[in-house]
């Protein structure tokens, strides 16, 4: 069985449609990537994955491991495994990081059958997995993302995507507005996390982040469909030719 | 018409004009509505009172007709209907035991999911619940088990009215000292026709040995709408006291307009938490407690320190601002404060704090939730004297929109008359976003923890200040109150 199934998603926002049919089979153990211009949809599949009500799902089905996510809540798709590393994380002042994460920990393994985590278990698991990120564990005695920088607040997420264990990981440009050594970073965070059962999905507008996350499968989007699939190299073709080349290729066989 | 006090009730009912129908079981009666000098008159007599305090009472209603009912308050959303006091019956004896449920079998099962909600003990379910208290438990041996604890230390903890008969001097002393009989057009009602209340007394050096709390909450049902409460810490001494309950508390009337005075002498310490669930009406906003209560401090004593905390989710509208006398030099006044109003609630409320001796400092930290079409407003008075050299006042006003139909309004007033002085103002907005809960909503969290939490984030520093077992309910609380209110 596949782990994520998605087949001819449209979806709207405000009566506009965005998703105009998006077909997607990701593997366990695979890491896909989706490339695309600004605009063309590629935060709204990610959104649309997670559950967030905004958008409408007009047709189409999302399943993960045969399990139809579209009927269930936000958070019962967390719990059943997805995972949205958010391009811009919202803070949430005066509830500390440990204590949110601790709360969304407990809620996940409850789901899961196990025990709640007690607290010397929990802040066991946050050394480990804060040393992926290289994170500074004073930051989680923090509000949520208050106060964190950019570069912070993505690692944070990758650090948050290690404590929660999921088995579908989105990454919505993790990427965007990291340094080069930050990038190499929050990378080497979500290669920890490869595994032969886990299934990844990144969206980014560069090839760069693709250098460390390696992918198997390039994915274009464009317009709210997926116009070509392809390996690793497509990539680097859209990074040497940009996106107009396949814009035209698409407008030429439409 | 002339009135003997001397005359027994049932005399005074017989020479009136009024065909009351009145039996010998008084206790079991309720005066009809309307308010005039005989009504004083019955109320007084009835309580056995002193001349001096039927005198007070009398001269508070006289001053009382000729103020009129305050109309200052910022009230969106709402039409004001102008109580009709002649329409309030004043004297209302508690309910007979057999008008009462027989057991918690016979209680709304809605109430009841609530009290497990908030976690309320079992055994206080009941009384909560108006069940009549001997068909359940034995509150007469909880009473009295604390009772003696608290006369080993010579406090004394009793209803406003036995303190009138047993303690008449030291009532007489400082009755009406700190929200005078003619205060307010609320607080002059309620000392023309206040029925019951508290009356607490702590002797010098004492430390109070228990928090008021679960005793008061025991005792103090059907205290009625128009509350007394007086505590008097002698020099050095302290206790916390705690009113009220998270339990959702039944009661017909409609208004509830409570006077609580508090003097704290050399060194004493006050601590007075409140925990306030009236009815708050239904989601159309119909019905509803109006909740104008008169709540002052004196900090009469050098170093002496009053500290309010309040917790306030319920009535209709909410008109309340505990304040502090900063009297004694060096004396400390504190504000802490959640009010949450959700449908179409309004709390306006807020603290003043008088700066009169030397060296006397305050601090207000308010925190405002809105949600539904409910209105929030913080009042706050910060007053500096002249004569207060080197005072200082730091208040943080915050406030949390839930929804798009509901409002935060702050109006901060200071006064500074002395150089020496610094006053601090901070003040924030946020607003509870579908974002964060999305957010949490994605790690896994269901919104309405997610609520909860973000608003106990907000609320953190107030429910520092409560008792542990209360700040625990608190939070329950504002989770219970809150249901239904995000999407």
């Amino acid at each position: 069985m596949s782990l994520l199934e998605i087949k001819n998603l449209h979806a709207s926002v405000e009566g506009i449609e965005i998703l105009k049919g998006v077909n997607l089979t990701i593997e366990p153990g695979q890491v896909h990537s989706i490339m695309g211009p600004n605009g063309s949809g590629k935060s709204t599949l990610s959104r649309v994955i997670a559950g967030e009500e905004t958008y409408e799902v007009t047709e189409g089905s999302v399943s993960l491991n045969g399990k139809d996510l579209l009927d269930m809540d936000p958070e019962a798709r967390a719990r059943e495994g997805i995972f949205l590393a958010f391009q811009y994380p919202v803070e949430i002042p005066g509830v500390s990081t440990k204590y949110f994460l601790r709360t969304a920990v407990n809620s996940i393994r409850a789901h899961r059958g196990l025990d709640e985590l007690d607290a010397y278990g929990f802040l066991k698991l946050v050394k480990e997995k804060a040393a992926w990120v290289e994170l500074d564990p004073a930051l989680l005695d923090r509000p949520v993302n208050d106060g964190f920088s950019g570069g912070e607040k993505k690692r944070a997420e990758v650090f948050q995507m290690a404590m929660l264990e999921p088995t579908m990981c989105i990454l919505d440009e993790s990427d965007s507005g990291l340094d080069i050594d930050a990038l190499r970073v929050v990378a080497n965070g979500v290669n920890q996390q490869r595994s032969p059962e886990r299934g990844f999905l990144v969206i980014t507008h560069y090839q760069r982040l693709l250098e460390y996350i390696v992918p198997d499968v390039v994915h274009v989007l464009l317009d709210g469909q997926i116009v070509r699939s392809g390996g690793k190299e497509l990539a680097l073709e859209l990074e040497a030719k940009g996106y107009s080349w396949i814009e035209q290729e698409v407008a030429a066989g439409a | 018409m002339p009135h003997d006090p001397n005359t027994t009730l049932d005399q005074w009912a017989d020479q009136s004009d009024y065909k009351w129908g009145f039996v010998t079981d008084i206790d079991a009666d309720t005066l009809p509505p309307g308010l005039d000098e005989d009504v004083i008159h019955i109320i007084s007599a009835r309580k056995g009172e002193p001349e001096w305090l039927l005198e007070w009472r009398l001269g508070a209603f006289a001053k009382w007709k000729e103020m009129a009912e305050p109309a200052w308050a910022h009230w969106p959303d709402r039409d004001w209907r102008p109580i009709d006091y002649q329409a309030i019956s004043y004297f209302s004896a508690p309910k007979r035991d057999e008008d009462r449920p027989k057991s918690l079998d016979e209680v709304d099962p809605k109430l009841l999911e609530t009290y497990e909600k908030l976690g309320i003990p079992l055994e206080e379910r009941a009384a909560l619940a108006g069940v009549a208290v001997d068909a359940v438990f034995d509150s007469v041996s909880v009473a009295t088990t604390f009772r003696d604890t608290l006369a080993e230390a010579g406090v004394i903890f009793c209803s406003f009215s036995e303190a009138v008969q047993e303690h008449p001097d030291l009532v007489r002393k400082y009755l009406g000292k700190v929200v005078s009989r003619t205060d307010n057009f609320f607080a002059a009602l309620n000392a023309a026709v206040f029925t019951d209340g508290s009356f607490v007394y702590i002797p010098k050096g004492v430390r109070c040995p228990m928090e008021l709390s679960t005793y008061f909450r025991i005792n103090q049902m059907n205290t009625g709408q128009f509350e007394r409460t007086l505590i008097v810490a002698d020099e050095g001494a302290y206790v916390s006291y705690l009113e009220g309950c998270t339990a959702p508390q039944r009661d017909e009337n409609q208004l509830h307009a409570a006077v609580v005075e508090l003097v704290a002498l050399d060194d004493a310490e006050i601590k007075y938490s409140t925990i306030q669930n009236w009815y708050p009406g239904d989601e159309n906003g119909v019905g509803g407690i109006y909740n104008f209560v008169t709540k002052r401090g004196l900090c009469a004593g050098h170093r002496s320190h009053i500290s309010w905390t309040q917790v306030e989710t319920g009535s209709a509208m909410t008109w309340k601002y505990p304040s502090c006398i900063l009297k004694g030099d060096d004396s400390i006044g504190e504000f802490y404060s959640v009010a949450l109003t959700n449908n179409h609630q309004q709390a306006d409320t807020g603290t003043k704090m008088i700066h009169v001796g030397k060296r006397t400092r305050s601090n207000v930290v308010s925190k405002g939730i809105s949600a539904g079409k409910g209105h929030n407003t913080y009042r706050g008075f910060v007053k500096i004297l002249p004569g207060s050299d080197d005072s200082r006042n730091y208040t943080q006003c915050d406030s949390m929109l839930m929804g798009a139909e509901c409002g935060a309004h702050t109006f901060p007033v200071i006064e500074v008359e002395n150089r020496t002085a610094q006053v601090e103002h901070e003040a924030s907005t946020t607003k509870i976003g579908e974002d964060q809960i999305f957010y949490c909503n994605q790690r896994g969290i269901s919104s309405e923890d997610a609520v909860s939490m973000i608003v106990n984030g907000f609320c953190r520093e107030v429910f520092a200040e409560l008792p542990m077992e209360f700040a625990v309910e608190a939070k329950a609380l504002l989770a219970v109150s809150l249901e239904d209110s995000v999407g």
